[in-house]
């Protein structure tokens, strides 16, 4: 849990805001983020985010998958518990084709959700800053990482030039806490602060 | 857009490989005719036009489903395709003349009454076959001509009015109201040719052209399962064309993000195609009743057993495992290969669909039936090339092109 200097910008339009982050990053500033009211096509590449690797992720547990449903059944059905259905062979490879895609599927899933939510921290009673309301409405809402070094009344003044609408700085907690918005009053106490 | 090459100019390379690839299949077909196909031997006639039917309806099937995608992309009012629609467009051009070619091969085996290759030709059989007697109304050679000759015809018709349509994006640029009429015209005219695609490829045309070679056999997922072939193949194809146009300098506006989407067909529908031929093996399988069993006995444990198996390691594991990454489907290399694959895949397919039934003591892939694929592939190399080059390759108005050239994956 750490306190952290952040300077915040509000753009209302995509076309200002992709030479914005441009201007931005090129000026050697770090983003933290950038908050959208919805997925905007292309602002992953313009941040510089690498690609993600959920879909790595979600054939691995796939695979998985297919492996724990192979391995059950021929070994329940050979091994364990051996029947005669129908006169067919115990290992009957394609009456287990649909279990095995079923299993493949229900681990792909779920893996994925959970990963996805861990990635992305979002769990009941997880609680981060909201840096700008608006953002979930009408409002991108631009979020830059201060340094010691950094010049927050130079950084507003070229945020402004580059055309954000609305900008302010904050102190704001980083990472994700636990419990209720109460802390909020603490931690957004933060209108132009001077540090 | 003053840099964009609107015209297509036909590489003299490619008319010396497309006339070669005739030549050779010409002599195959011919030589095959005369030494098979008006032969004594009731063998050799059923191996030679056995082969020519597959062949035929193959690729016009899937020269039907490059139109099929036109229709419903323009029904979806899908933007993307149309960058590269005319390559589509140009590849359905072959339908009447592929059509044609089945229209031909398909009357000569029902008026001559080769009840080798169709069984409920034979009166007399049919007379004595319960079964048989029972399907008299639908395999029967007055409606199998009528229904064959209305299909190729209306697939045809339908498919030359989406071609004119298209055309009328060249002239001018649209105000909004035109682009609207435009874009309902266009609705309408391929709501008619994907309806009549669904009477005739997703249901009746596979049970009247293939499966009634079993007369008595039959199976629900056949119709689909036959469609699926065909459309993979048919994107294969689309994406066949699309690299080479690409490589030869044209097609500017299409990229990475287009092929991308033609792999995730590419790749989707082979899972689809899997998941109805398992759908089909699985239940006849497991119920293991002889009627049913009788399609499958010769193809998994007879003289079938390679192609059956290599059929499935085609058209199932090759792409679910290269096609599977995102990098593979934007890689032009990687989907050209993949996409050669896939059609010999289920040229392959076609060929144990048909020749399975045919011919089911032993496997007869070999000169006749390459040399006939060459002969295909040759106009159909040809034909698409000339076609390309008869109109703009891009349809410079289009009310969705801007869409298309900014479209991202």
């Amino acid at each position: 849990m750490a306190q952290k200097k952040f300077v915040v910008g509000c753009f209302d339009e995509e076309k200002v805001l992709f030479p914005a982050v441009k201007q931005v990053r090129t000026a050697g500033y770090k983003i933290k983020d950038v908050y959208t009211p919805f997925a905007v096509h292309g602002l992953d590449h313009a941040l510089g985010m690498r690609e993600t690797s959920l879909h790595t992720a979600g054939f691995i547990y796939g695979i998985t998958g297919t492996a724990t449903a192979v391995s059950t059944i021929s070994w329940i059905f050979t091994k364990d518990w051996p029947l005669n259905i129908g006169g067919k062979p115990h290992f009957a490879l394609p009456a287990w084709v649909p279990i095995i895609f079923e299993l493949t599927v229900l681990f792909a899933a779920v893996g994925m959700v959970m990963t996805f939510c861990w990635l992305c921290q979002l769990a009941p009673g997880v609680k981060k800053h909201h840096f700008h309301k608006r953002a979930t409405d009408d409002l991108f809402v631009m979020v830059i990482e201060c340094t010691d070094k950094t010049n927050t009344d130079d950084l507003l003044a070229f945020l402004k030039t580059n055309g954000a609408i609305e900008t302010d700085v904050q102190v704001a907690e980083e990472e994700w806490w636990f419990g209720t918005y109460d802390k909020e009053d603490d931690l957004y106490n933060t209108k132009q602060v001077a540090l | 857009m003053a840099s964009i090459k609107e015209q297509f100019e036909i590489p003299g390379s490619l008319k010396t490989w497309s006339y070669a690839l005739i030549g050779i299949g010409a002599a195959a077909l011919l030589y095959g005719m005369f030494t098979k196909g008006f032969s004594a031997d009731e063998h050799e006639q059923v191996h030679f036009w056995g082969t020519l039917m597959y062949n035929t309806i193959f690729w016009t099937l899937v020269t039907n489903a490059a139109m099929f995608f036109i229709c419903f992309s323009t029904m979806a009012q899908a933007a993307w395709m149309q960058s590269f629609r005319r390559i589509a467009e140009a590849i359905s051009t072959l339908v009447p003349i592929f059509g044609g070619i089945t229209l031909l091969v398909l009357f000569y085996v029902i008026l001559s009454h080769n009840h080798h290759i169709y069984h409920w030709l034979d009166a007399e059989a049919v007379a004595k076959d319960p079964i048989l007697k029972g399907k008299v109304g639908f395999l029967n050679p007055t409606f199998f001509i009528v229904w064959t000759s209305l299909t190729i015809i209306l697939w045809s018709y339908f498919g030359y009015r989406m071609r004119q349509i298209s055309l009328e994006a060249d002239i001018a640029p649209m105000d909004h109201e035109t682009a609207h009429k435009f874009n309902i015209r266009s609705m309408t005219r391929s709501g008619f040719f994907l309806v009549w695609f669904g009477l005739t490829v997703a249901s009746t045309i596979p049970w009247l052209w293939l499966m009634s070679l079993d007369a008595h056999w039959y199976s629900t997922m056949y119709s689909w399962y036959t469609f699926a072939s065909s459309f993979v193949a048919g994107m294969a194809l689309i994406a066949l064309w699309l690299v080479y146009m690409k490589n030869k300098g044209y097609m500017e506006l299409s990229n990475s993000e287009h092929l991308h989407d033609v792999g995730k067909f590419m790749f989707a529908f082979s899972i689809f195609w899997t998941y109805l031929w398992f759908s089909q093996y699985m239940l006849i399988w497991y119920a293991n009743i002889p009627e049913e069993t009788v399609y499958f006995k010769h193809r998994v444990q007879g003289a079938y057993k390679p192609i059956f198996f290599l059929n499935l390691f085609i058209n199932f594991l090759c792409p679910l495992i290269i096609l599977m990454k995102r990098s593979a489907k934007r890689n032009f290399t990687l989907v050209a290969f993949m996409a050669v694959l896939i059609l010999f895949g289920h040229w392959i397919d076609f060929y144990q669909m048909v020749m399975g039934s045919l011919m089911k003591e032993h496997v007869s892939l070999g000169w006749l039936d390459f040399g006939i694929l060459s002969f295909f592939v040759g106009v159909m190399i040809l034909m698409v090339a000339r076609s390309l080059a008869s109109k703009p390759l891009i349809p410079k108005y289009h009310p969705f092109l801007k869409e298309s050239i900014i479209h991202q994956v």
